[in-house]
């Protein structure tokens, strides 16, 4: 029996109150507080901050209650939040040489000043499921180390550019573009391709990274260095004629050396890629530096053959707020266009046959 | 914490003047693509968000709103875009046509005609008529610049020497003005012909593509075509099974598990009025049965 597609509204209202109901779980367990999340799964907290290009943490952490632990939801959730946010102005830009650290290494040297800091990392844990992980057991507070007042961290890169071994930064004082306020042409410029992939899709940034080291518009990276830690902000306020520090954030920056480039007035030398983060995660900052370096290519004369070096393709499709809504609207109804196709298909079945069958009448006339 | 209170129809004012800068750019040329800083919005993109914010630029607090997908105002997602704005603008909706002073749509055009003081809104995935011949935007905006469409017009010629038939049947490009190729949205081809020299003004919204385009009122849209296979538009073959109404554009509802089939108006309001008025259709399955009722027996 036809029965007429109609109550949509009732049907969306019931949907979301289920939807609220197996968010909060098992009533007689306690809920999830915003200090547990943001406290336990920051680091969760700090990828829907960096994906959701706003820096919250307790913001962040309602929106991963919010979306069950979906976090393109999540972030999705974050964004739709921020572009209702006023835009103040653009801070001076960072200077991460003065970072506070709380991690940093480099691989391109076996010391350096400052020295390495392995930092609260995975790295060299053994991937085994901690049966104290089922219970609460108590936690040792972390060692701290004596962080003296001269104590100075500067970058890899800085001290190989003090050699002229790779190109220095390029200084700017231009106010960045920005691609929540302007749409995006192409060629997008170097400022607009970083914040493209600030805000990108780790794991997507992750697969173009990776496909460059294996071939597919490859860089020869070195890590220079990745360190992660607390900057301050800066903003030049004109009433006052000087900047002032209006907070810290916390950053994970990668500094990749990569393959030299030679010849012309300055002699061959490295080249730079670069990732700058929200949050703590080397994961994105070392993808994000991979995929700046290959999207230079052009800069370098490189042959633009490999996807991660495809400005266009890369910028138009790391947004994964943007890829979700496309991927998952293919849900919604479609059928006036699929009863049109239906309507144009059944035509050149019909045809088909008609034609089968006058060819078999022929075939059988000449026999 | 506190989360702020939303302006007028959820956008801010600066970005709706952004918009409806882009909108006027558009309706000075039609059917050329204007970029615009398309912004994210609460729904997700590929929903709606182009159409939406079109909407929210435009719209009054006297204006009467009707949102339609696939022909129907009680659709999930046409549900969802008007509770938005009865929400966030507390305008007037509406589901009759006739009374709306703006229509969204997804992937229709009404069948009622539409006025010289009714604005269509709508929904776009992808702005671009040629991109899924040259995916490309660098490329295809030079193209678009040097009115270089002989490609779109190859496509079309391949479709005819493989199928025998044109092989688009909705988002059938269309031509403004003898100028700008453009992607109508994807209405079936049967809606081409409304477009053209609608009295009504007509918009389009592409939020994730983040364009904007525009057919003002009275615009020459014609659809791409050869002498030897002229555009057609889809007839069916039966009336609509509840309202009996002929050349308007069907849905084809599965009434069981065994081909019975049914024609219903893909209009709602069109087809709620109709019967309102006093027409009645043929009613329920008209098409299949065909398989035996042993089956059922045998089961």
């Amino acid at each position: 029996m036809y029965v007429a597609v109609k109550g949509g509204e009732a049907a969306i209202k019931k949907a979301h109150k289920l939807l609220a109901d197996r968010r909060r779980g098992d009533r007689s367990v306690p809920a999830l507080s915003l200090e547990q999340i943001a406290g336990q799964l920051s680091l969760a907290v700090d990828r829907v901050m960096a994906e959701g290009s706003l820096y919250d943490p307790e913001l962040a952490a309602m929106a991963v209650r919010q979306s069950r632990g979906d976090m393109i939801e999540a972030i999705f959730l974050i964004r739709a939040y921020r572009t209702t946010l006023p835009r103040f102005g653009a801070t001076r830009p960072v200077e991460t040489a003065a970072m506070r650290i709380e991690r940093r290494v480099s691989a391109t040297y076996k010391d350096i000043p400052g020295g390495q800091l392995l930092g609260p990392t995975f790295d060299y844990t053994h991937r085994l499921i901690d049966p104290d992980m089922a219970g609460d057991h108590p936690v040792e507070p972390g060692a701290r180390r004596d962080v003296t007042e001269d104590a100075a961290y500067p970058r890899v890169t800085d001290i190989l550019n003090g050699e002229g071994l790779i190109e220095p930064d390029i200084p700017s004082d231009a106010e960045p573009g920005d691609l929540t306020r302007d749409p995006t042409g192409f060629p997008a410029g170097r400022d607009l391709r970083l914040q493209a992939l600030a805000r990108g899709d780790e794991g997507f940034l992750l697969s173009l990274g990776y496909s460059t080291q294996r071939g597919y518009g490859r860089t020869h990276p070195f890590v220079g260095e990745v360190r992660i830690g607390l900057v301050d902000l800066e903003i030049d306020l004109p009433e006052l004629g000087f900047a002032v520090n209006i907070g810290a954030v916390r950053v994970t920056e990668c500094q990749m050396v990569s393959q030299f480039k030679g010849g012309g007035e300055d002699g061959p030398r490295f080249t730079r890629g670069y990732g700058l983060v929200f949050g703590q995660s080397e994961r994105k900052a070392m993808s994000m530096s991979l995929v700046d370096r290959a999207l230079r290519a052009d800069e370098f004369d490189e042959n633009r053959a490999a996807p991660a070096q495809d400005e266009e393709f890369v910028l138009s499709h790391c947004d994964n707020v943007e890829a979700t809504g496309f991927v998952e609207h293919l849900k919604l109804p479609h059928y006036v266009d699929f009863q049109a196709e239906l309507d144009l298909l059944r035509m050149l079945r019909r045809e088909h046959a008609a034609e089968k069958t006058a060819g078999t009448d022929r075939q059988e006339a000449a026999e | 914490m506190t989360l702020p209170a939303y302006n007028f129809a959820y956008l801010d004012e600066q970005t709706k003047r952004m918009i409806r800068r882009a909108i006027l750019k558009g309706i000075a040329i039609p059917g050329y693509q204007v970029p615009f800083a398309s912004r994210e919005m609460p729904m997700p993109y590929g929903w709606g968000t182009g159409g939406v914010q079109v909407t929210a630029a435009i719209l009054g607090p006297d204006d009467v709103l009707k949102v339609i997908d696939q022909g129907a105002d009680d659709t999930t997602n046409a549900v969802s875009i008007r509770a938005f704005f009865a929400k966030t603008a507390n305008v007037a909706t509406t589901t009759k046509t006739a009374d709306a002073t703006i229509i969204q749509t997804r992937h229709r055009i009404p069948e009622e005609k539409l006025k010289a003081h009714q604005t269509i809104v709508f929904q776009v995935p992808i702005p671009e008529p040629l991109r899924f011949l040259e995916p490309r935007e660098t490329e295809t905006r030079v193209m678009h610049g040097l009115e270089e469409y002989g490609l779109v017009h190859v496509k079309l010629y391949e479709d005819i020497a493989q199928h025998g038939h044109i092989a688009t049947t909705y988002a059938y490009p269309v031509k403004v003005e003898g100028r700008y190729v453009m992607d109508p949205s994807p209405i079936p081809k049967f809606d081409n012909p409304k477009l053209d020299r609608s009295p009504a003004l007509q918009l389009f919204g592409a939020g994730r593509e983040k364009r904007i385009y525009a057919l003002p009122p009275f615009t020459q849209v014609t659809s791409l075509d050869f002498e030897d296979h002229p555009f057609a538009v889809q007839t069916f073959s039966r009336p609509c099974a509840l309202c009996n109404a002929t050349g308007v554009y069907m849905d084809e509802v599965v009434t069981d598990d065994r081909g019975g089939r049914m024609f219903v108006c893909s209009d709602t309001d069109n087809c709620e009025t109709r019967q309102a008025d006093g027409h009645k259709g043929p009613g329920l399955p008209q098409l299949g049965g065909s398989a035996p009722t042993a089956r059922e027996t045998a089961r």
